[in-house]
């Protein structure tokens, strides 16, 4: 509030001086106002290009034999290879969709749900003490994962989680814990208390005021921290890679090296892998755009 | 006052959250300080004391300094790109004169993000490939066949290519933030600069930008913070090689843990990653703070 009104009086006041020298030159501004839409239509333009080739690039090259990517990968091909999606799916793509499809819809079923659990204790846990407690779990977003790589991978080997799904899923839930509790909290806080109050007196437990009452109500932000935590455990690299092991387990971001390593050299299917294992993110993002968004401008507060 | 016979403790609740953050977040890092003053094996079950060891052999190390060194160049132009650039282009594209296109610009800019860091490397690698890569073909094509390079192949280029492909992952992100938080800016302040004459430009400056330092700050301290724990990108690409050209500390210790199987001096060097990233987030509170009392 107050930074705005000093921004305004700020702009105020320049203005008033400067606006004595603008009077007299309202052609020359209008010219530069040209040259600065050119310029930023450029701009914009040539970032559309960068983001837009290699997508258009790897989609084009995914329907080639591997022997035109070699000759002439910048045309178009000239036979359409859509034998190579079948290939990939085929050939070990499937594999690792549907394990990283059961490891994110686990990972994001008990983030969510564990999170609102913990928010919902959070919320009626008040005094210096909740506050603490508050502290000390979200303080688990100053953590990064490399830092604990080492004890991790012990702590997997111990619990005989290493090279299963668990090793994948629970670690996954733990460090997305303190972002989805911040948010789902935020949200509860909202609620207002004479709801659970009035449900008290009608004989629901607080068990049931949280099922019936406080996760329905909370419908949106959950959907936005679930989507929050797809998008992590889709794409999640360095866990995948290191605490899984046999190929029949792998998620697509870990996969796909074994699938490339495959294939040797066989390129097309490569690419028409990369672009099945993109697909769904993009599928989502579309249909889930505001979640997506929301999700991650509170994931950002990270740190 | 309400009686408590009917409710669970609202601790009950909070119970299954705090143990796993205790056991696969908490633990993890404490123990991660002792191991760096062991030296073990993955495979073998002994651990040996070595005290400080780990951490004076780390400062001698060549390999650490130039992963440090190039987790730095990550951060800096990191900085630039998904700090200034994205900024600008987002202040851009927030501009009444794009309104029409921009929701469609803003889709396809954060179609990057989207994608996993193995199906970017993967790509760009073709692109990087020395004969029949993009990069080169270009260069070929306007008659600078000499600046073309194995630019994945050479210790010069090797990092610098390796970063290039995480700003044109991240840009789209960045961007995203900073549009939503453009978007919030009061419009009023934007009517008063215009009929005071202010042009673009100079709405940008006194109106934009000073608006905005709440969410630079955030997105810098993100920025930076992840510059310092960036792993798949130079993992896929490059390993981090020729030699350790294109190191950082997380490929390092990856490398020390799982291929020379030195356990307690890749712990040494999460430490090294601890206290990068708790710099970083200390400057953040410092530098929040004093925002605040400035206000």
């Amino acid at each position: 509030m107050t930074s705005h009104e000093n921004t305004l009086a700020r702009t105020a006041s320049e203005h008033d001086r400067s606006t004595s020298n603008t009077r007299f030159k309202p052609l020359l501004g209008r010219a530069l106002s040209v040259t600065g839409y050119s310029v930023s239509s450029i701009v914009l333009l040539v970032y559309v290009l960068v983001v837009t080739y290699p997508l258009f690039w790897t989609v084009i090259n995914s329907l080639k034999s591997t022997q035109e990517i070699y000759t002439s990968s910048w045309s178009l091909p000239s036979e359409w290879m859509f034998s190579n999606y079948v290939d990939a799916w085929n050939g070990g793509v499937s594999s690792y969709f549907l394990n990283s499809f059961i490891v994110s819809a686990s990972s994001v079923g008990l983030t969510v749900y564990i999170s609102a659990l913990c928010a919902y204790g959070l919320i009626r846990y008040k005094g210096p003490a909740g506050n603490a407690l508050l502290l000390f779990l979200i303080g688990g977003l100053l953590v990064s994962p490399e830092v604990s790589l080492v004890p991790l991978y012990e702590l997997m080997q111990v619990t005989r989680f290493h090279d299963s799904y668990l090793a994948l899923i629970v670690p996954y839930v733990a460090y997305r814990l303190p972002i989805t509790i911040l948010l789902v909290r935020a949200y509860f806080l909202t609620i207002p208390s004479e709801l659970d109050e009035a449900a008290y007196i009608d004989g629901y437990s607080s068990w049931k005021i949280f099922h019936k009452i406080y996760l329905p109500l909370s419908k949106t932000i959950l959907i936005t921290a679930g989507v929050l935590t797809a998008y992590y455990t889709w794409n999640e690299f360095l866990f995948a890679i290191i605490f899984i092991d046999s190929d029949s387990l792998k998620t697509i971001p870990s996969g796909l090296m074994a699938f490339r390593d495959a294939l040797q050299t066989n390129w097309g299917v490569l690419l028409a892998g990369l672009v099945i294992s993109a697909i769904p993110l993009i599928v989502a993002f579309i249909f889930l755009q505001k979640s997506f968004i929301r999700g991650m401008i509170s994931g950002s507060v990270k740190g | 006052m309400m009686t408590r016979s009917n409710r669970y403790s609202p601790l009950i609740f909070v119970v299954p959250a705090a143990a796993l953050t205790v056991v696969f977040v908490y633990y993890p890092l404490i123990l991660n300080f002792v191991y760096s003053f062991y030296e073990f094996s993955a495979i073998s079950p002994g651990k040996v004391y070595v005290g400080w060891e780990n951490f004076k052999e780390l400062i001698q190390d060549e390999a650490v300094r130039i992963s440090l060194i190039n987790n730095l160049k990550y951060a800096a132009i990191s900085v630039f790109f998904q700090v200034i650039c994205s900024f600008i282009i987002a202040a851009i594209l927030e501009d009444r004169f794009f309104r029409k296109i921009a929701p469609l610009l803003r889709v396809l800019y954060f179609v990057p993000v989207l994608l996993s860091v193995t199906i970017v490397a993967f790509v760009f690698q073709f692109f990087y490939d020395p004969i029949t890569g993009l990069f080169n073909q270009i260069l070929a094509g306007i008659g600078l066949e000499h600046l073309r390079q194995p630019w994945l192949g050479s210790s010069d280029t090797a990092i610098y290519a390796v970063i290039a492909i995480s700003q044109w992952q991240s840009m789209g992100y960045t961007a995203l933030l900073f549009i939503v938080s453009i978007q919030t800016i009061s419009k009023d302040l934007y009517e008063a600069s215009s009929l005071d004459g202010a042009s673009k430009i100079q709405q940008f400056i006194h109106v934009t930008l000073p608006q905005s330092k709440e969410i630079l700050l955030v997105v810098f301290i993100v920025t930076v913070a992840q510059s310092f724990t960036v792993f798949g990108e130079p993992y896929i690409l490059t390993g981090g090689g020729p030699g350790y050209s294109s190191s950082v500390l997380a490929t390092y210790l990856y490398e020390s843990a799982f291929n020379q199987d030195r356990m307690g001096y890749a712990s040494a060097i999460a430490v090294v990653v601890f206290a990068m990233t708790m710099t970083v987030l200390a400057v953040q509170l410092r530098m929040s703070k004093t925002g605040r009392q400035s206000r």
